[in-house]
């Protein structure tokens, strides 16, 4: 049996253990040079923060996955630095691109643990230099040691949000503003939910203790420059100087694989995203693939390795005692998630809304009025008839607003515009 | 913008070149801080909207896409290297 595994991030890292454990050898795969995922990222070598300087109250969980990930790589077919950009269902086949150049490799079983990204809303001004996602104001503190600019503005909603103002705080570069799109009395409403899981309950309470957070508030527009940003909230509008500006509503899962695959896909009213089917164990409608971690439906780490461990045990046959525990832990996990989802919506209505001179797809610079315009029955003939979704990104970024704004302008249900198909290659790849 | 060098900064200096001409880094930058830290931007759009630093800092938006040592390559998954050529558009 040829098992292999696509993402060496906390549930890619904790399903390659189980195989490992159970006697498998799997191809093991990862985009970035070295594991971790995007939560355990470490810096490149030369730094020297470690621990609790890079991963704060998770010091404990990344010192964990990065000991099991150094201990299963030789015990592995490990292909770090290597871009899954094909998958071919028919034959079982997926089509690699690393150092060394193309090549396939043949799968009976996969799990794909393909990881998240941040979602956003556009707004005018957003493909500006100075203008970024909030994991990648992350990404820049946690692996190069950087902070966007001297006057940051924060704007999202959700437990990113909060992390990175109170890392950014705690590094000497608090943020200039902290703009959180959720009102106060939404999120208190999920607060029963939330206090299941009291440990990252406080953890956010902790936070929220030491910062300043605007709630209710939304960006407008960023400046010619990113020299200010015009926001919004229940008193009106503001100008905030600032040199730099962070996005992000929440994370959405990195489908691409999992559709190319071709496993069915539904719509999530909570989240207000189409995501891959597969059950609790990360089992979908197509024979030998998997889905675990946030690549499925974002859940968190603690979710993710949960999620990664399960899965290998499905492809293992194991049917026994731990397999009853996870499920327990991933039931449990769930129900918090769903308090999370409701703590921090997605601002579907100021998506909807967004000026019509917005650059909706950054990738092909069409406008938010551009796809109104088309008037195009579905978000597939919106691609079609105006690029939106069409650019190198394929729509990671613009897919979920273009939805919102095409529905909006129909006057239809989101779910009725459907969602962009998967392509391949599933991001730009060298042919020479 | 003006990205800030904030912590664990005091890494070796390495040379390159910049659409030609010469540049420095410190070792462990990819190519995306190197720019950023240097003042400048990565690309200009092809659609006329001005230039662009990228975006998402995880190989997932393909908006810091340059040339490097002639490849295409995303600016914020590549580490700068010593005497590495970097190309803008």
């Amino acid at each position: 049996m040829s098992v292999v595994v696509v993402g060496a991030g906390p549930a890619g890292v904790r399903a390659v253990e189980r195989l490992v454990n159970g006697g498998q050898r799997p191809a093991w795969i990862d985009e970035a040079p070295d594991g971790g995922g995007r939560v355990f990222q470490k810096p490149p070598p030369g730094f020297a923060r470690r621990g609790a300087a890079l991963y704060g109250e998770d010091a404990g969980r990344a010192h964990s996955l990065h000991a099991a990930l150094e201990a299963l790589k030789p015990r592995t077919d490990w292909r770090p630095g290597t871009l899954v950009w094909n998958l071919r269902p028919g034959p079982r086949l997926l089509d690699l691109q690393g150092d060394a150049g193309h090549s396939t490799l043949a799968y009976d079983q996969l799990i794909l643990c393909t990881g998240a990204m941040d979602r956003v809303v556009p707004i005018p001004g957003w493909t500006q230099p100075g203008v970024t996602s909030l994991g990648a104001a992350q990404i820049a503190l946690k692996t190069q040691g950087l902070a966007m600019g001297r006057r940051v503005a924060l704007c999202g909603t959700g437990p990113l949000l909060l992390l990175l103002a109170w890392q950014l705080t705690k590094a000497g570069a608090a943020p200039a503003l902290v703009l959180d799109s959720t009102p106060w009395a939404t999120t208190l409403r999920a607060a029963p939910g939330l206090a299941r899981n009291p440990l990252m309950a406080l953890r956010g309470l902790g936070w929220l203790a030491r910062l300043t957070v605007r709630t209710g508030a939304v960006p407008l527009r960023i400046e010619p420059g990113c020299t200010g940003l015009v926001w919004r909230d229940g008193r009106g509008e503001h100008r905030t100087e600032v040199d730099a500006v962070a996005l992000g509503w929440g994370l959405k899962p990195e489908t691409q694989l999992a559709d190319l695959a071709g496993v069915p896909f539904a719509f999530d009213p909570l989240q207000r995203l189409w995501l891959p089917e597969r059950d609790a164990a990360g089992r979908t409608a197509v024979p030998g693939v998997f889905l675990a971690g946030d690549g499925a439906s974002v859940g968190g780490s603690v979710m993710a390795e949960l999620g990664g461990a399960r899965a290998a045990l499905v492809v293992l046959g194991d049917t026994g005692a731990e397999a009853a525990r996870l499920d327990r832990a991933i039931a449990r996990e769930a129900r918090f998630r769903t308090a999370l989802e409701r703590a921090y919506p997605y601002p579907h209505a100021l998506a909807a809304a967004m000026p019509d001179d917005t650059l909706l797809c950054r990738c092909e610079a069409i406008t938010a009025a551009d796809l109104r315009a088309s008037v195009a029955p579905d978000i597939n003939r919106g691609k079609a008839l105006t690029r939106v979704g069409m650019g190198r990104c394929q729509g990671r970024l613009c897919g979920p607003p273009a939805a919102e704004v095409l529905a909006a302008a129909l006057g239809c249900d989101i779910a009725e515009v459907g969602r962009l198909r998967g392509q391949m290659p599933v991001k730009p790849v060298p042919m020479a | 913008m003006t990205v800030v060098r904030l912590l664990d900064q005091d890494r070796p200096m390495l040379h390159f070149t910049l659409d030609g001409g010469p540049a420095e880094a410190r070792q462990g930058d990819t190519v995306l801080t190197a720019l950023l830290t240097l003042g400048t931007t990565v690309r200009t759009s092809e659609f006329g909207d001005g230039p662009r630093a990228g975006f998402c800092w995880m190989g997932a938006c393909q908006d810091c896409f340059l040339l490097v040592d002639g490849v295409a390559a995303r600016a914020c998954g590549t580490l700068v290297a010593a005497g590495m050529s970097v190309v803008r558009r």
